[in-house]
């Protein structure tokens, strides 16, 4: 009976996997009527295909790619997919691809999730079992992996042409490659995703978390209570304690990976203004928030808005904002480092100077894995229904301001402001159900009546 | 008392005198030395084509090199020479223009259109004599004085985002140059009145006097330049030479009554005008200081050409001046005063007619009988101006406020066509149109989408553009400079050029007052450098001494200004920065304590559990402390002596912390200074 469901299970999960990919190559053939790639949910100025295509034709040129304030990206990617932007079929849609390769991209991604998801659930398996607790699980790494592929801001992003894509697979490559503890491919991913984005940087934490005590379980402190009530210190059972040695292997494949990744970056802007300039133009763009573009994040107006004088001041509170919560998060689920790992993109995703759906696409594919510990999660319906409501509104907003001029930046803004809430609302339900779950379990295991709160 | 007195008055007698023989010698002395400074005012006055008059003045100051450390001078401004001497101006150009140059109907191919005809607002550039790295500081500097100079805006230009530096398509091709363009500035009297001062005269006396500011400023066009270009100095310690032309072109339209009289029945009968009806003013003599004094009234060749003077063809001897009368009294017009003088062009490239060029000179007038040459018209007249090979024209495409294209097109007209058949016989035809575009940073143009339409078809930008020079522009710190140039086949039709672009998104506080008009884009310069616009007119011996026909004959390149573009931008709502702030920071907060709460939070058991630990661990000290205070808490009334352990416990703690402190303090203050 199981092996069939077993079978339909995996039968669906390719169907849905074929039928996304092919939702996506149909909507690529129609690029003129959707313009997707201008729309400000999609492309920001780090993402943009246009400004990839600004900055190849600069080098094309022998100018500097960072000459103006076009291109923010990294000069990797401009060797890599500049070429793509001209590179035409006769009879072809000219950005065909570039389409290919982020569709690619994109199933690579889900792939790697699906690989890491049942990583995970035989982690979890494992550790339920070493707790005497028996319990039907879902198959967390084919859920997580359709939920990326089916998303529609997944989509849109593949489907809008923007950087995106690339840049989520970069994290997944660090996350899959420090769960199947392949050291130099989690390296190469971290390096990969904070060279294209910066903010992945913060990723470090979890990766070494996991490469130091292995993928998510509940906290050792409940083993040990197990065992001692058994009074048999089963020390094969027990998660490993924090081992050093993966860590300082992973140290060294990363300043390797960065050193490699920094030379490339070198001899491609060798005649140009050199690292610095690649610094101050991609990592500096990023920090300073120059551009006041709208996008669905919150900081764009913001930094429109305020009083110059007070600028500074409010780029360092915003910035260490995300920086003030990886502490407090990595002492309470430092057991759990994918989980640790969702919830840092997520808060990126949320706080970072240009955000896109991209972004959320990635933390909302990475929350897949995690559907048996969040099933108690709450507001999960409100949730739900406030993504799809911010999804309709904001382009009817933007729509209204920019193109009407019947409307004002403030309706724009409120929907970013409703986003940036739903963001909020979904990480700290989210740290709370996972709390609780770890809660639930100490209490199956001590044998405690359950609490009503919990 | 008297007797006093004299003394004294003798005694300044004598110095002034003393001091006046002094500044005569020192004036004579000058004198032989070298050349002097010199000043002349002319006046040119062309009939259009669309029953307008153009009128031309221009004024030329000279100070030649000297050796007399440039403080004083006689004629020339000495505001200018200071300036030229501080900054080290090679050649510098200012226009104030309101108005826009009417190409079609005006012409563009004759000097006066392509160095007067202007974009709207200010424009300026300078070459400067300094080094690379000063030129940007010189430059500064520059705007501020002519900024207080002229009672203008030019200090605007300042800022790096405002002015660019072109490669090569600018004219005067150069690394020193520098050139910015303030198209909203509103030019007026108060810009007039500073220009006015710089001529030695002012508006008191000789050609000046017509300046009458209601009817100027009533006018289609309006410039006003100043063009200075100073001579390199030969050697250390002489100062270099200064040329100063002012120029001030206006375009009016002459109502005389009696063309309203006759305006229905003769509906194409050019108005006839007189400088008094036009200007309101006569000229009453020249102006004392000027060494040429006189007034022209240029004839276009088109109109000549349908004049049909009765002896065209041995024009060339009538030039001379000896039947000067067949040009004169032509059954068309009327002269009202006899020229002293008539000038016929050399040649042209057009050859089907010449333009005949009439001489008043001014001096011979005085206040009792002053100058006022008037022209009457008797049978209608048609004729059309000498265009631009391409008319060029600029315009925005898309709507919204989030992106656009910017797009110049350049058709074909009548002269293009002479042009053509007249180098038909060789089929490698080329005409080269030079684009020079300036874009301010906040329209982010993507270079990449440049795209050539010839014929209306889109074409390959390798197989029209010859070369290209782009500098992108940098969010508030440099302007996009594009400079392309176009090698269009001659029997072209129509060229486009189109190029996308995103619209910036500015800061509230960058904004101007009125955010809502929009933003102007400055004109863009296309310039048709194989075709140079001059006339030559025959050689005279008074030609040399003429500032303003030696002008007409210096080859300038043909240029054309497109239109000013008004980009509107996007505004945020300016009345918000109060509530943004609070809101964002409201939601950080709900998202800073919310996490930070849900990580803290203890559930009912857990909390007992942490309570007994923590009592199970806690030593003695605290206990005793604890209950200390249960104690001090319930028996507030009594003063209790407090346990001495406890107290020095205190102390002790107390202690650590001020030192703490004042360490922090003492290194804070070590290390800042």
């Amino acid at each position: 009976m199981e092996k069939v469901k077993k079978k339909i299970g995996s039968f669906s999960f390719w169907n849905w996997v074929t039928a996304s990919i092919i939702f996506r190559l149909i909507l690529i053939y129609f690029p003129k009527n959707l313009n997707l790639s201008s729309r400000p949910e999609v492309s920001t100025p780090l993402t943009s295909f246009r400004r990839l295509a600004e900055g190849y034709w600069l080098k094309q040129s022998f100018m500097s790619p960072y000459a103006g304030s076009m291109y923010h990206g990294s000069p990797l990617l401009l060797s890599l997919l500049g070429p793509l932007t001209i590179n035409r079929i006769e009879g072809q849609p000219n950005h065909l691809l570039y389409s290919l390769v982020s569709v690619i991209a994109d199933v690579v991604s889900a792939m790697l999730i699906r690989a890491t998801g049942q990583n995970l659930r035989l982690a979890y398996l494992r550790s339920l079992e070493s707790l005497d607790l028996v319990k039907q699980i879902e198959v967390s790494g084919d859920i997580a992996a359709l939920i990326y592929l089916c998303n529609p801001f997944t989509i849109v992003a593949c489907v809008g042409l923007s950087t995106s894509p690339i840049e989520n697979m970069a994290v997944i490559l660090c996350l899959y490659g420090a769960c199947s503890r392949l050291i130099p491919l989690a390296a190469f991913g971290w390096v990969i995703a904070t060279h294209l984005s910066l903010y992945p940087a913060i990723l470090i934490i979890p990766v070494i978390f996991l490469l130091g005590c292995g993928p998510d379980s509940p906290p050792r402190k409940l083993f040990l209570q197990r065992h001692q009530q058994k009074e048999v210190l089963n020390q094969s059972k027990l998660p490993p304690r924090f081992s050093w040695g993966p860590v300082i292997h992973f140290a060294f494949w990363a300043f390797l990976w960065s050193v490699y990744v920094l030379v490339l970056c070198g001899i491609s802007l060798k005649q140009f203004g050199g690292l610095w300039e690649m610094f101050k133009s991609t990592y500096g763009f990023i920090l300073t928030v120059e551009d006041l573009s709208p996008n669905i994040g919150v900081l764009w107006y913001f930094f429109a808005e305020v009083f110059e004088f007070f600028r500074n001041f409010f780029l360092i509170v915003f910035h260490v904002n995300i920086l003030f919560m990886i502490l407090p998060l990595a002492i309470r689920l430092r057991h759990r480092p994918c989980y640790l790992a969702f919830v840092y993109v997520a808060i990126c995703s949320m706080l970072k100077s240009y955000p896109s759906v991209g972004d959320s696409a990635l933390y909302l594919g990475l929350l897949g894995w995690f559907v048996n510990e969040l099933a108690d999660m709450q507001f999960s319906l409100f949730l739900f229904c406030g993504y799809v409501g911010v999804s309709l509104l904001s382009p009817v907003m933007h729509n209204l301001w920019i193109w009407r001029g019947t409307g004002n930046a403030n309706f724009y803004f409120a929907t970013a402001m409703v986003y940036a809430c739903l963001q909020i609302v979904l990480v700290v339900e989210g740290v709370s159900a996972m709390l609780n779950h770890d809660r639930k379990l100490r209490n199956l295991i001590t044998g405690k009546p359950q609490d009503a709160k919990s | 008392m008297v007797l006093l007195q004299r003394p004294h008055i003798l005694l300044l007698l004598i110095d002034t005198h003393q001091f006046l023989q002094c500044w005569i010698a020192f004036g004579s002395a000058n004198e032989e030395g070298q050349q002097q400074e010199e000043f002349s005012e002319e006046l040119l006055v062309k009939p259009l084509p669309d029953h307008k008059l153009l009128a031309h003045f221009h004024f030329q100051s000279s100070a030649p090199p000297s050796t007399s450390n440039g403080c004083h001078h006689h004629l020339f401004p000495k505001a200018i020479s200071q300036l030229v001497q501080k900054f080290r101006v090679k050649e510098m150009e200012l226009s104030f223009t309101q108005g826009r140059w009417n190409y079609e109907s005006w012409g563009g191919f004759d000097p006066i259109s392509s160095s007067n005809a202007k974009p709207p607002g200010v424009e300026l550039w300078a070459v400067f004599d300094v080094p690379q790295h000063h030129i940007d500081a010189s430059w500064k500097n520059l705007t501020h004085t002519l900024s207080g100079l002229f009672c203008a805006s030019i200090n605007f230009l300042e800022s790096t985002a405002t002015y660019s530096t072109p490669e090569w398509s600018f004219p005067p091709a150069s690394g020193n140059v520098r050139y910015g363009t303030f198209p909203c500035e509103a030019v007026c009297t108060e810009n007039l009145t500073p220009w006015l001062r710089l001529l030695p005269c002012r508006d008191k006396a000789g050609i000046a006097l017509l300046l009458d500011r209601p009817s100027l400023y009533r006018g289609f066009y309006h410039s006003q330049r100043l063009h200075l270009t100073s001579t390199e100095s030969s050697s250390e310690g002489i100062d270099s030479g200064i040329i100063l032309e002012q120029t001030l072109t206006v375009v009016l339209q002459p109502n005389s009554e009696r063309a309203i009289e006759v305006h229905a029945s003769e509906k194409h009968v050019q108005p006839s005008w007189s400088l008094s009806s036009i200007f309101g003013k006569q000229v009453s003599g020249r102006c004392v200081l000027a060494k040429s004094s006189s007034v022209y009234l240029l004839l276009d060749w088109g109109l000549v050409a349908e004049l049909k003077f009765p002896n065209k063809e041995n024009g060339k001897s009538a030039a001379n001046g000896l039947t000067s009368e067949n040009f004169w009294s032509n059954p068309s017009f009327e002269l009202s005063v006899n020229p002293d003088r008539i000038f016929l062009e050399e040649s042209s490239s057009h050859s089907k007619s010449l333009s005949i060029l009439y001489m008043f000179q001014v001096e011979k007038y005085s206040e009792s009988e002053p100058f006022d040459i008037g022209l009457m018209w008797k049978v209608p007249v048609a004729w059309l101006c000498q265009q631009t090979p391409l008319h060029a024209s600029r315009f925005f495409m898309g709507s919204g406020n989030e992106r656009g294209a910017i797009a110049i097109s350049l058709k074909s007209t009548q002269f293009t066509e002479g042009f053509m058949s007249a180098n038909s016989k060789d089929g490698s035809c080329e005409l080269r149109v030079d684009v020079f575009q300036v874009v301010p940073w906040y329209v982010k143009v993507y270079f990449h989408s440049l795209r050539v339409f010839v014929d209306q078809q889109p074409r390959a930008v390798s197989d029209f553009i010859e070369k290209i020079h782009v500098s992108p522009s940098k969010d508030k710190m440099s302007p996009g400079v594009m400079e392309v140039v176009l090698k269009l086949p001659c029997r072209v039709n129509t060229a486009a050029l189109t190029i996308e672009f995103d619209k910036g998104f500015l800061r509230i506080d960058e904004y101007p007052p009125d955010a809502n008009q929009g933003f102007d884009i400055p004109s863009a310069i296309i310039s048709f450098p194989n075709f140079h616009a001059s006339m030559v007119f025959l050689e005279d011996d008074s030609l040399n001494r003429s500032p303003l026909l030696s002008k007409f004959q210096e080859k300038c390149p043909v240029m054309s200004y497109t239109e000013v573009l008004l980009v509107p931008l996007t505004t945020p709502d300016f009345s918000m920065p109060y509530n943004v702030s609070t809101i964002k920071c409201t939601v950080f907060a709900l998202y800073f304590g919310s996490l930070l709460n849900v990580l803290q939070r203890r559930v009912a058991e857990e909390e007992r559990f942490l309570k007994a630990k923590a009592a199970k661990k806690t030593g003695r000290l605290p206990l005793l402390l604890s209950k200390l205070s249960a104690k001090l808490r319930g028996r507030r009334r009594e003063p209790l002596h407090s346990p001495p352990s406890s107290s020095s416990f205190i102390n002790s703690k107390l202690v650590l912390k001020v030192i703490l402190v004042a360490g922090l303090a003492v290194g804070w203050q070590y290390f800042f200074s």
